[in-house]
């Protein structure tokens, strides 16, 4: 029984923190170079109606994710001709992504699927590690390969931010964009790139949601996912694998409430789901310290402003 | 031409033009989506001034906004962003309604209570925030948006107590009549009252709705409000350290202190706001909730839509109510989806964030006819 | 002067305007391979602005550029970089948590497969050019941890990492030491013998006359003329550099200082590390004394000022004005005891940019009557008091009192906060860098101000980083070293190289300590 315990609450874990972790990611990448980007949750909303629609009807998950990348990656463009060439308000714009992410989202949801609110059910959603014959434990643990990707991806990005000359130009961008510009690094262009590819990654995380955690898109598919990315971005200290297992962490809580809320403990179930948001507080508190953002996180980069 | 530039520079332009963009997207995502827009937005033009029963909901479902616009805006002016404005609201419902059960007395003090419950809820909560960011330095945003799902789920947990749910319904019991702000509550439903509609049906149609007092307290707050912002000593200290930290604590201001009462502010704004919606609208009481209802979220557009003015958040705070309200229309008469209103705020708050930008381009092209 | 192959540096009738505003209107510079050149000019000329085009940072609106008599399109500082131009900006261009050795090879990173950087030959790389001109740096240490006079190397060092050919610095010796600025001119001939090019940006006209062959002078975005510097005094230099005659001493009576009014003894305070940056600091300032500190950056001048003024908590030793107690009270407690502070971060600390002028002409003062009744403010007042203000102090533009104060020049804003200040009616005025960033004639006019209120009978502290400051305007100056004042001596009692030796950590009797 306890083994059958633990395996279910990794298995729930894993399911629930990946679209967290791809948004996450995103919001590691974006911040490094110096864009805020609040708008994951909309990137994600958005990415997750495209996935599930383009799943649906070319029958192939695949297509599926890449289609809510491209989603994801509009979005983001968008964003970053706001706050990068336009030098807007960066948290303004990033509440009009959230916003605009749902709309368009629903919008198209309900032109694509006869006025409905949610898609139809795919047919084949994304595959599983253990193939779909798994029993018991291992069906506990079967948890689709996005997982795996999730963690693939937090290591490369851990390998090219910390090991290769290109990270070391988006570091350096988000710590002291003038000092780049001096060294012939062109700063709006590697902000550009890092924003648009946090776009990306935000909407493969809400694909994750609506070809593998569940078959279709609904208004509630994507309720908060990006906001608690956004604090495992800060929990992580802006550091790819920090902010994986930030993501982990708010997971695991999720997953207690699904596995305590079968009635092994008589705790109120609205209690129990403000567990994750406590959690996350607290943590927030005990652990923090000394913020590390990047020193020019959320600051437009202008040439020759004293 | 130089009377033309000086009219674009005013930030109020900015923000006319933004409007008027977002109304362009929308009608060519209309168009291309193989609708007509000029008859959706008929639609939703009827759909607000059509009968004085609609205007009377317009700003019902204004009010609410206005006041928690002024919430964001406020404390905007300090440098914080308050998106927790949701939460604040939610969790002043949930004390109003628990009050007003509790609670029962004649009008003169069941009402104040009532309000006043709203008040303190939303300011508890809103202070939960100012003191994390002051004593822990932790992003209101973040601690924002965990209250916000923490006070969903508190409220639906009340919703649920016994003592205060209301059977066959998945809400609690409505709050005793006397704590009602909603007009001639009671005799709107007397034969009395059935002839002078009939007579006047203009006034009838108002009186189907729950109009209430709620818009006169709100817009008395809003002054109120900007009074203390510009008039006095306080409105000062908070506006400086908005500013520049750095030189207000120079000055001897205490940061620290402004962060936290300058939340506590914001978050009874909030809260009234969702007093006001239970002593005003039916049901009286709160709901079981699966998703926001955003009332404190929209708080946030309306306030970036008024430029971060308190009183052009009673503006901004009816121009959303009748585009939430009246873009029902669209979908009940044109068909199209009315998220369609969704994308259009959406884009109009895109464009005012790029508001900066209007003056430098207007510079440029006054430029270009002198050379 | 025709273009010529032997001279590293020609620019030509170079313009360049910010929206309406023109910096540079036709300038030219012509600076001959193998000399150290120095452009001159007030703050603002435009002399940055010049070397930032040359560097490609900016592009012209019109000029051209020729290198070693090419013309030559310079795009960006990639262009600059491969034609052999390096440049050492006034404030340093380092990234805090790289290394030495990541900041110099940043743009130009030695990789192996795929992009990965290959740190262990970088450091190698560096090394080398370390040795060959004697550029001592750590290079595995953090940016954050390392002194100015090292972060500069590291800065030579990226250029000269780059196979710069043509050295541009500006404003170099802002930061050092009189020993480290004999320091820098050594590796300057060192370089120039190396067969390189050096163009110094400075208006510090005696290390011009100590270093450079040739000097241009730039007034106000136009080019004035270029001169043999051996053949030129620094008052002649002064004078091409203002436009006219200027005095290079402050003008003061002898000072009569009576009693002591302001007394700090054994203070002790660490930093925001934890470290101890105050090692119990001993001084006294009289009533009717200008009191200087001479002192690098670094040594607690910046936290000896939190500490009177209540920023940072005192972990010891007592502050007294006036005979009373203000150690780690209110900042507000410490306005109210008689000190006023003019800081020297003017818009960080000194000015709320967004308001209005006459809201910050009331910054100290707004919860006081007459600007304030019962928590309302009073605006009559307020505006009475700003009006007045602006006109004993000639604040530009006119009647602003409405305007935000960040449209004014640095040198009006100073003088808003200055007035402010002294409205106050301290007892002590403690001047923080007061004439940063301000032209002559502003820096001559905040002198004044500083003198006459000692003339008043009131005490003045002046902090500042600039030793001539120190040097003309004090009647007493104490030298910091290290977190506390280690000698004070008066004005003229001795002379630059005894003081900048202390500032060093130098002892009267020679020894280094």
């Amino acid at each position: 029984m306890m083994i059958n315990t633990i395996t279910l609450l990794l298995g729930v874990t894993l399911l629930y923190s990946t679209p967290m972790i791809f948004g996450a990611l995103g919001g590691v990448l974006s911040e490094r170079s110096g864009v805020i980007n609040i708008g994951i949750e909309g990137m994600m909303t958005f990415g997750a109606f495209a996935g599930a629609a383009a799943g649906y009807y070319s029958g192939n998950p695949w297509i599926g994710v890449l289609c809510a990348a491209l989603a994801g990656g509009v979005l983001a463009l968008l964003h970053a001709v706001a706050a990068i060439t336009c030098q807007a308000d960066q948290t303004i714009s990033g509440v009009a992504i959230n916003l605009l992410g749902p709309a368009l989202a629903v919008f198209f949801c309900r032109l694509a699927f006869d006025g409905s609110t949610m898609s139809y059910p795919v047919a084949n959603k994304l595959p599983k590690i253990f193939g779909s014959g798994a029993e018991g434990i291992w069906a506990n643990l079967n948890v689709d390969i996005m997982v795996v990707v999730a963690l693939l991806f937090a290591v490369a990005m851990w390998f090219v931010l910390y090991r290769t000359k290109w990270g070391m130009r988006i570091l350096a961008v988000g710590e002291n964009p003038a000092a780049a510009d001096t060294l012939g690094i062109n700063v709006y262009k590697t902000r550009y790139a890092c924003v648009i590819l946090s776009g990306i990654l935000a909407g493969i995380g809400g694909a994750t949601v609506t070809l593998g955690i569940v078959a279709q898109f609904t208004q509630t598919s994507i309720a908060g996912q990006g906001f608690i990315a956004l604090a495992a971005v800060i929990f992580g200290k802006w550091k790819p694998m920090g902010a994986y297992r930030a993501c982990l962490i708010f997971g695991f809580s999720q997953a207690l409430t699904v596995v305590l809320g079968g009635g092994a403990i008589a705790v109120p179930t609205e209690i129990l789901a403000m567990l994750p948001y406590v959690l996350t507080i607290v943590i927030l508190i005990l652990f923090v310290g000394k913020s590390v953002a990047p020193k020019a996180d959320g600051v437009p980069y202008v040439k020759g402003r004293r | 031409m130089e009377k033309t530039v000086k009219f674009f520079k005013k930030p109020i332009t900015a923000t006319l033009i933004a409007i008027f963009c977002g109304f362009l997207v929308a009608t060519v995502i209309l168009a291309v989506s193989g609708y007509n827009p000029f008859e959706a937005f008929g639609a939703l033009l009827g759909g607000i001034f059509g009968r004085p029963k609609y205007v009377s909901n317009v700003i019902i479902k204004s009010t609410p906004i206005i006041l928690t616009g002024v919430s964001v805006a406020f404390a905007y002016k300090m440098g914080l962003f308050n998106i927790g404005a949701e939460g604040q609201f939610i969790v002043g419902a949930v004390a109003a309604n628990v009050v007003g059960i509790v609670c029962d007395f004649p009008a003169v003090i069941e009402v104040p209570l009532v309000l006043l419950a709203g008040v303190a809820a939303g300011a508890l909560y809103g202070g939960i925030a100012g003191w994390l960011k002051a004593k822990y330095n932790i992003n209101e945003v973040i601690v924002g948006i965990m209250l916000n799902w923490m006070a969903l789920y508190f409220s639906n947990f009340v919703c649920n107590v016994e003592r205060f749910h209301k059977p066959e319904s998945d809400g609690a019991y409505a709050i005793h009549e006397s704590g009602f702000i909603s007009f001639f509550t009671n005799w709107k439903t007397t034969e009395a009252a059935a002839e002078f509609v009939q007579a006047h049906p203009f006034i009838g149609d108002i009186l189907r709705t729950d109009a209430n007092a709620g818009i006169l307290i709100a817009i008395a707050l809003t002054f109120a409000v900007s009074f203390l912002l510009y008039k006095t000593t306080k409105g000062y200290e908070l506006r400086a350290v908005g500013s520049n930290r750095d030189a207000a604590e120079f000055a001897g201001i205490d940061v620290g202190k402004n962060m936290v009462q300058t939340m506590l502010i914001a978050g009874a704004l909030s809260g009234i706001a969702a007093a006001i919606a239970i002593a005003g609208n039916n049901p009286h009481g709160i709901t079981q909730l699966s998703a926001f209802e955003s009332n404190g979220l929209n708080g946030l557009s309306v306030a970036f839509i008024a430029g971060g003015s308190p009183i052009g958040c009673i503006f901004a705070g009816l121009l959303f109510g009748a585009l939430l309200y009246g873009g029902q229309s669209i979908q009940y008469v044109v068909g199209a989806p009315s998220e369609i209103i969704s994308i259009l705020i959406g884009t109009i708050v895109f464009l005012i964030a790029l508001k900066d930008m209007v003056p430098v381009l207007i510079d440029k092209m006054g430029k270009r006819g002198v050379k | 002067m025709e273009i010529r192959k032997d001279y590293a540096v020609q620019m030509r009738d170079i313009t360049i305007k910010f929206g309406s505003y023109t910096a540079l209107d036709r300038v030219q510079l012509d600076v001959k391979k193998g000399s150290i050149h120095a452009v001159l000019g007030e703050n603002g000329a435009g002399k940055t602005t010049l070397m930032n085009i040359l560097y490609g940072l900016y592009q012209a609106n019109g000029g051209d550029i020729y290198l070693y008599g090419e013309k030559v399109e310079m795009k960006n500082p990639n262009v600059a970089i491969a034609h052999g131009i390096g440049m050492v900006h006034q404030h340093f261009m380092l990234v805090d948590n790289f290394t030495v050795t990541q900041n110099i090879i940043l743009g130009q990173e030695t990789t192996r497969a795929g992009g990965v950087v290959d740190l262990k030959k970088a450091r190698e790389e560096v090394m080398g050019i370390v040795k060959k001109y004697g550029l001592e740096v750590d290079p595995d240490a953090y940016i954050s941890d390392i002194s100015v006079g090292m972060q500069q190397r590291v800065e030579i060092l990226k250029a000269l990492y780059r196979g710069v050919d043509i050295l541009i610095l500006d404003e170099p010796t802002a930061v050092l030491t009189p020993q480290e600025i004999g320091d820098l001119i050594d590796i300057m001939h060192k370089l120039v013998d190396d067969g390189k090019t050096i163009i110094i940006i400075t208006h510090k006209l005696k290390e011009i006359k100590a270093s450079a062959d040739y000097c241009s002078i730039i007034r106000r975005g136009k080019y004035i003329d270029t001169v043999e510097v051996s053949k030129v005094s620094q008052e002649e230099l002064a004078d091409m550099m203002v436009g006219h005659r200027v005095k290079l001493v402050v003008d003061k009576e002898e000072a009569k200082p009576g009693d002591v009014v302001f007394e700090v003894n054994g203070l002790s305070a660490k930093d925001n590390r934890g470290v101890y940056v105050l090692k119990n600091l001993s001084m006294q300032v009289r009533r009717g004394e200008i009191f200087g500190i001479a002192g690098i950056d670094g040594n607690g001048q910046k936290e000896l000022v939190e500490a009177i003024t209540n920023l940072i908590r005192v972990e010891s030793g007592t502050i007294r004005i006036n005979g009373k107690n203000i150690e780690n009270r209110t900042t507000r407690e410490t306005m109210d005891a008689g000190i006023s502070t003019i800081h020297e971060d003017r818009q960080k600390r000194g000015l709320v940019l967004d308001f209005s002028v006459e809201d910050n002409a009331v910054l100290d003062t707004y919860m006081k009557e007459p600007f304030s009744r019962k928590s309302i403010l009073n605006r009559k007042e307020i505006r009475k008091f700003a009006s007045g203000l602006l006109k004993d102090y000639d604040v530009r533009p006119d009647s602003c009192e409405e305007l935000a104060i960040r449209g004014l020049s640095g040198g009006n804003q100073q003088k808003v906060i200055i007035g402010r200040e002294i409205a106050n009616n301290p007892d002590l005025l403690i001047a923080v860098q007061p004439t940063r960033g301000l032209d002559v004639g502003a820096i001559e006019y905040v002198h004044k101000m500083l003198v006459r209120e000692r003339d008043k009978g009131k005490a003045v502290l002046l902090i500042s980083l600039e030793l001539d400051e120190v040097m003309n305007v004090s009647d007493t100056i104490g030298v910091i070293y290290d977190g506390a004042i280690r000698c004070t001596f008066k004005q003229g009692e001795v002379d630059e190289r005894t003081i900048g030796l202390i500032m060093a950590g130098g002892t009267l009797d020679g020894k280094n300590s």
